[in-house]
């Protein structure tokens, strides 16, 4: 324990030399919240043995913004743009399960076309997530140019956001029922496009890290991730895939129109950092791939976006000539629609592991109860357990693996 | 699968729960596809043991455990659990029902990822949780009083804070609106209204007109 006055004992029998004045204690540090490592508003009050850590106290909650209570004073559709600001690094991954969980309870069946948006999105949102982390772990450890290559690439994205629904971060853009509005062609062409060059800047990433001596020295070996300690810990995305378990919920219980895509889960064989982050290099190639799926498709199938009915807004051209479409989308933007009671957890592959909802309807306007189940809290729950043993700087690297981001965990 | 097999198979994991440990479970349903079961709450410790290790269910991972404040019900609080076994490729959901002075027994031992979402259920809601190793807040400020997602406390809150420029320090003050808190009523009238309309309280008076006017 701290402040304890200790003798350490060496391999040859050896003990510290210990003079009556000497007093030898571990050190407390508090890393964060203002380290640019932590990824946020993390504070890590670290107990170390010279360089190493012995104990690791993570305090949340800096970014605590009461999103749930908040949700139970506003209606269905209010709620949507709080997910933007959960994740915000792939906003629409959040938004997607908001409204999965929606569309269960009010047994709406989304269109095709939207459902093959919502793909779309998810997957530039798996692959703006997984640049983000990749490129900002490699920072924490050393290599300056990968997040500005990186960035580069996700500003793209990001254009393909705005193009999409206006914004580039709080997109606000899956809708109950399907997508707020349909995508041009020529930004279909665009995505499909930017996914055939894409590929090529991920090798550049790829050369600049994965065979780099730095790199490899700092990751691999470090905080290794068990069978067993995943099911301790409730471990999802990456960190599963990472330690050889092929644990998807696109494949293992497909949501959306998942199942007719081809792609590979890939997976990792040590557990290491090293090994997750070849995970996700592999897992942006995967997703690229189902990208241009996805555009190939939304080629073929046009058609609706939004599965016309009480939950969502009628057409613009209605209005100007239907009193009820008129009335019915005054209420639907002012009182909102109602959900049957019943209660629901709907859960998605988030790129950072299984995000999901737990939704308590009472038959109102407005939520009962939403829970937010967000992977990176438990990721996070376990820094004690993975940093016991590691040098000071593998803390960062480690929380980089862990693909932590505040705006989740705190909600 | 299709929804039939799926609640099929759920009926399945159902009726082995039930025959394995038939003073735990009260009662189960199944709907939207998920199969809830509401347990003992003094079980809830020794039944999630038996959900993990038994080999019907091998429920390997904790997915979440949350909590449901229904104010006006004697026993207040549903601490929710949902289990997933990446085994079986199955999800449970578990339910119990406790009293504002009632303690839970922790999930700690089985499960140690419940650590942190029993510290959230207690900041939360109060709800307290026997041989968890360390019940701290976790979410809410440090020295933060009261339990935010019980229904009876304001989304407002009761204190705020702000940087005081004289003091040179963040300063916590009671809750001070400029402007009244906007919680609006978008009920139509018609159908939502908790509430006697104007108008309404005649209904069921008698008529006047009727016959004293004839």
């Amino acid at each position: 324990m701290d402040g304890d006055i200790r003798k350490n004992t060496y391999d040859d029998g050896s003990t510290d030399f210990e003079t009556g004045e000497q007093k030898i204690r571990n050190f407390n540090i508090n890393f964060g919240p203002q380290h640019p490592a932590a990824h946020g508003v993390l504070r890590l009050v670290l107990e170390l043995d010279g360089e190493i850590v012995e104990r690791c106290d993570p305090h949340i909650g800096l970014l605590h913004r009461g999103t749930e209570k908040l949700m139970e004073s506003r209606t269905y559709l209010q709620n949507l743009p709080y997910f933007d600001r959960l994740d915000y690094v792939a906003p629409m991954n959040q938004e997607h399960a908001w409204c999965l969980a929606i569309e269960r309870l009010t047994g709406t069946v989304v269109p095709r076309r939207a459902s093959l948006i919502r793909v779309l999105y998810s997957e530039i949102g798996r692959v703006l997530n997984h640049l983000l982390n990749v490129t900002t772990q490699a920072m924490d450890v050393g290599a300056l140019t990968p997040p500005l290559w990186g960035f580069e690439e996700r500003e793209k994205l990001m254009v393909f956001y705005e193009r999409a629904c206006g914004a580039r971060l709080h997109a606000a853009y899956f809708r109950p029922g399907g997508v707020h509005v349909d995508l041009p062609d020529r930004l279909v062409e665009d995505i499909d496009q930017w996914a055939v060059e894409f590929p090529r800047v991920l090798d550049d990433i790829d050369t600049l890290l994965t065979e780099n001596r730095i790199f490899k020295q700092r990751n691999a070996d470090i905080g290794i991730v068990t069978e067993e300690d995943i099911l301790t810990w409730g471990y999802s995305g990456v960190m599963v895939r990472g330690s050889g378990l092929a644990w998807d919920l696109r494949r293992s219980q497909p949501y959306e129109c998942y199942d007719e895509f081809d792609f590979k889960i890939p997976i990792g064989k040590n557990g290491d950092c090293y090994d997750r982050y070849l995970c996700r290099m592999q897992e942006m190639r995967e997703s690229t791939s189902i990208i241009r799926q996805a555009c190939a498709k939304l080629r073929v199938e046009k058609g609706d976006v939004l599965a016309r009915g009480k939950i969502t807004p009628p057409k613009r051209g209605e209005m100007k000539t239907s009193m009820e479409a008129l009335i019915h989308h005054f209420k639907l933007y002012t009182e909102g629609f109602h959900v049957p009671a019943g209660e629901v957890y709907a859960s998605v592959e988030a790129p950072k592991g299984e995000f999901g909802v737990y939704l308590m309807a009472d038959g109102t306007n407005k939520p009962y109860r939403a829970k937010i189940r967000a992977p990176g809290f438990l990721h996070l729950q376990s820094m004690d357990y993975i940093c016991k043993g590691h040098q000071l700087a593998d803390v960062s690297a480690i929380i980089g693996t862990m693909d932590v981001v505040f705006g989740e965990i705190d909600r | 699968m299709s929804e039939a097999q799926i609640s099929e198979a759920l009926q399945e994991l159902a009726a082995h729960i039930e025959m394995k440990r038939p003073n735990d479970v009260l009662s189960s349903r199944i709907a939207f596809g998920e199969l809830t079961l509401e347990v003992v709450a003094s079980h809830i410790a020794d039944f999630s043991d038996f959900l993990r290790v038994d080999a019907g269910c091998r429920f390997s991972s904790l997915v979440d455990i949350t909590a449901v404040d229904h104010p006006t019900r004697e026993r207040r609080f549903d601490v929710v659990y949902h289990f997933l076994s990446m085994y079986q490729n199955h999800r449970i959901r578990i339910k119990i029902a406790v009293g504002e002075q009632d303690m839970v027994p922790s999930l700690v031992d089985v499960y140690p990822s419940a650590n942190w979402f029993e510290r959230e259920v207690f900041d939360m809601f109060g709800i307290l949780f026997s041989g968890h190793p360390d019940l701290r807040r976790i979410l809410t400020d440090y020295g933060f009083r009261g339990h935010p997602l019980r229904k009876d406390f304001p989304t407002t809150g009761y204190t705020e804070v702000r940087y005081d420029e004289a003091q040179k320090r963040v300063v916590y003050e009671p809750v001070n609106l400029v402007q009244e808190y906007r919680q609006f009523d978008f009920m139509s009238p018609w159908e939502g209204a908790q509430y006697v309309l104007p108008g309404d309280d005649k209904a069921g008076a008698p008529r006047k007109s009727a016959e004293g006017g004839k």
